[in-house]
């Protein structure tokens, strides 16, 4: 017998229609259990405007606003402001968006929203491809990785950018990176987020086994394989310089223990894990720096 | 309280009086002046609005949604590329049912850059769902802000109020502003019944298969429907409080008339003079002014138009590879009347803000009355070949 | 228009209303149909850690209270696998559905 880790209410219903295995489902359904029903949620165009079920339906106890693949921060923004003008203070405005409409096509309202500090929580659930679509690559996909407009024979030639990083540069109170594998982590992130005003921005990594070309029961471990091989760091930023890391990884796993269980590493060779390993060694070694230097 | 402002400020005053709860906008030539006295009145606390300074139009009009989603009273004001760009959020506006006031000053689109008045800007967002209001001067801009939360809140669809770029927005009249009292008297706050409510949570806008999409569709042409007769009910209203009356369409001496012109906005205002002026050499010529061009006021002109011997219209925008957008409206809307069909001339005039002065409109009335129909679909009007 | 947990029936414009807002929830969409295994807790071996419950992106496990395993609800689970990937005792397993 153990107590629960995390909190027990259920906001998120049974019955939606995320695939077998979809880290994006489980990351709302975490998200919601902190932030519970004073909350409102901005979706644009995601996995999510499809997971929430079609009208006349929804699978979130909370009010939620569908809106254009760009503008997941600036309608939250729009929606805080409608809120705060009315009278109404108690309620959390989340934008919820995938990496696609976070990384490109809606990055300019987000930095908007970041350096005007609108008091709004921005989570991106990141699967690293445009997954609704039918997996095409966004600027989150990772360096080697396949899609369908990545193919194996020429696949993703370029890293993925640095959310965090740009996000951090604007000064904003928080912005965290967090895995649906360390709920705890995860569930505490909320909370800080939840108890501090202005804006903030959460990077969740969320597998996604339809997309990766992976069995779905291997969601989890594969984003937890993610975090002990160094390739996705846990860490988390205060007003822009203070970084703290959040999940030390002193020894970590090779690369290739979280490439080989997905698909769409399947095309890779040991030269380009080297290359691979490489890249996730300076990152690491970059971060520590910074965490060192700026506590 | 009579004051001599700006058409841009007749915009700002008409927000103020509205008690708009918040403004989200991005700067734009010539809407700046609109924006600039709204931050003044948000910032000395003489309008209590939260206004969000956007990094874009399209954010302006996203961040206008979600406000007016959660239930206030939402305000914003662009031009031209601005109103270009956010394109995609006003189906987003109206679609999901907010109504959200916007002024749009009349700007003609790049390239190449021009900052000047045509109207091919809020023309190009004809078939959005939003409620289109073409003003005359800058009394009728503060009026048609109020006016246009009265009906959009009544309707559920939003309304973009236009007034032509420096012809108005930068051009000093003499206006009425009313005691915000009285204001408030004619536009009780906002009250929606579906909203975004932590207490009735619900989604919005999801995903509607093809077996309801047109439903929700058939919704929006049945509200605007309504607003018509709202718009005119409310016109009236406003007229007995504010003694300034209001409908679709404006005639001007129309009663005994054989040609008509039809104008809008600015062009029909200067237009005026030019009908009292061939009054007085015996023509039979009257004026019919569109003021709102959505909802369309189809039967009003057939009414107006049925017996006539000719018919002028001019337009100061253009439908590339058709005619002048009001010219095909008006002719559209005709073709179904009963009775005799007058030849109707279509004249193209003053895009990209080419003075139309009344010369020129005294020219196209002229010319029409000399011709027994037109050479063709398009006149136009003062082209250097 | 009140919400409601049941399917809804919508005869056309006249019971819809203006705006596309929801009104019911997802939860009348069984999702039992979408799997092929189904996982089995061997509650016997069970040391109620409630991992299983934790990791299931379909809250498809329910939680009863601490002295007792928790209990897959066969509405909805997907048959994705990760509680018996994710057990630490190894007591869940993926039968074959039997349809």
């Amino acid at each position: 017998m153990s107590k629960l880790t995390i909190p027990q209410e259920e906001i998120m219903s049974s019955g939606h229609l995320a695939c077998q295995g979809c880290a994006g489902a489980l990351a709302m359904r975490y998200m919601l259990k902190v932030f519970g029903k004073k909350t409102m949620l901005a979706v644009p165009a995601c996995c999510w405007s499809v997971i929430d079920g079609p009208w006349p339906y929804s699978a979130v106890s909370v009010p939620l606003f569908h809106t254009a693949f760009e503008t997941a921060a600036i309608t939250a923004s729009g929606l805080k402001a409608g809120l705060v003008a009315q009278g109404i203070n108690d309620v959390n405005v989340v934008a919820w968006a995938g990496d696609g409409g976070t990384f490109d096509i809606g990055f300019q309202a987000i930095s908007g929203a970041a350096e005007r500090n609108d008091d709004i929580l921005y989570v991106v659930y990141d699967n690293e491809a445009y997954m609704n679509t039918g997996i095409q690559r966004s600027s989150a996909t990772p360096y080697g990785a396949w899609t369908t407009t990545t193919p194996a024979n020429h696949p993703k030639d370029r890293p993925k950018k640095d959310l965090v990083e740009i996000i951090a540069a604007h000064r904003v109170p928080f912005v965290a990176t967090a895995s649906v594998a360390y709920p705890e982590d995860l569930i505490k992130k909320f909370e800080k987020a939840k108890n501090t005003k202005g804006f903030k921005l959460i990077h969740i990594f969320a597998p996604c086994p339809t997309g990766w070309k992976m069995a779905p029961e291997l969601s989890i471990e594969s984003a937890r394989l993610a975090v002990q091989t160094r390739v996705f760091p846990v860490y988390e930023v205060e007003n822009g310089v203070h970084y703290k890391l959040n999940i030390n990884v002193k020894n970590p796993k090779p690369v290739g223990e979280y490439l080989k269980i997905q698909g769409r590493f399947r095309h890779l060779k040991e030269d380009d894990y080297k290359v691979i390993q490489e890249n996730v060694d300076r990152e690491w070694e970059l971060l520590m720096r910074k965490v060192e230097t700026f506590k | 309280m009579k004051k001599v402002i700006l058409g841009d400020h007749a915009v700002s005053y008409g927000a103020l009086l509205s008690r708009v709860q918040t403004i989200a906008a991005y700067p734009i030539t010539p809407q700046t002046l609109i924006v600039e006295r709204l931050s003044e009145m948000t910032a000395n606390g003489e309008l209590d609005a939260i206004f969000t300074k956007v990094e874009s139009e399209h954010s302006a009009m996203a961040s206008t949604v979600g406000s007016s989603a959660a239930g206030a009273r939402a305000f914003t004001a662009t031009s031209a590329q601005g109103l270009a760009l956010m394109h995609e959020m006003l189906h987003w506006a109206a679609g999901a049912r907010l109504p959200i006031v916007m002024a749009n000053v009349n700007r003609a689109m790049a390239p190449g850059w021009t900052i000047w008045t045509d109207q091919n800007d809020s023309l190009s967002a004809r078939d959005v769902g939003w409620m289109q209001v073409y003003c005359q001067n800058n009394q009728e801009v503060l009026d048609s802000i109020i006016l246009g939360y009265k009906v959009s809140e009544q309707v559920d669809l939003p309304t973009m109020v236009i007034l032509d770029a420096f012809v108005l927005s930068h051009t000093a009249e003499g206006v009425d502003i009313p005691d915000i009292k009285k204001v408030d008297e004619f536009l009780p706050p906002y009250k929606p019944e579906i909203k975004m409510d932590i207490n009735d949570p619900r989604s919005f806008g999801a995903l509607t298969s093809p077996d309801v999409y047109m439903e929700f569709r058939y919704k929006m042409q049945q509200a605007m429907d309504k607003a018509k007769k709202v718009i005119v009910e409310e016109g009236k209203k406003f007229g007995e409080m504010f003694g300034r009356e209001y409908g679709l369409i404006e005639e001007y001496k129309t009663e005994d008339a054989d040609t008509i012109l039809i104008a809008s906005a600015t062009v029909a205002s200067t237009a005026r003079a030019v009908i009292d002026e061939l009054r007085e050499k015996g023509e039979k010529v009257g004026l019919v002014r569109i003021r709102v061009f959505r909802p369309f006021p189809t039967e009003e002109i057939i009414k107006v138009l049925e017996g006539r011997k000719k018919v002028v219209v001019i337009d100061r925008n253009i439908s590339f590879g058709k005619t002048g957008i009001f010219f095909d409206e008006v002719k559209g809307a005709f073709y179904n009347s009963k009775g005799n069909k007058p030849p109707m001339f279509g004249y193209i005039a003053g895009l990209g803000g080419r003075d139309v002065t009344p010369k020129v409109i005294r020219e196209i009335v002229e010319d029409a009355l000399n011709k027994d129909k037109p050479e063709s679909e398009i006149i136009w009007k003062g082209v250097k070949l | 228009m009140k919400h409601s947990d049941k399917d809804v029936k919508i005869k056309g414009a006249s019971d819809m209303p203006e705006m596309p807002a929801s009104l019911g929830s997802m939860a009348h969409n069984k999702t039992a149909s979408w799997r092929n295994l189904k996982p089995v807790i061997d509650e016997s071996k069970c040391i109620k850690c409630f991992i299983c419950w934790k990791f299931c992106p379909d809250a498809a496990i329910d939680f009863i209270d601490e002295n007792t395993s928790p209990k897959i609800n066969y509405d909805y689970c997907k048959g994705c696998g990760i509680c018996a990937h994710e057990c630490p005792v190894k007591c869940i397993d993926m039968v074959e559905e039997e349809r």
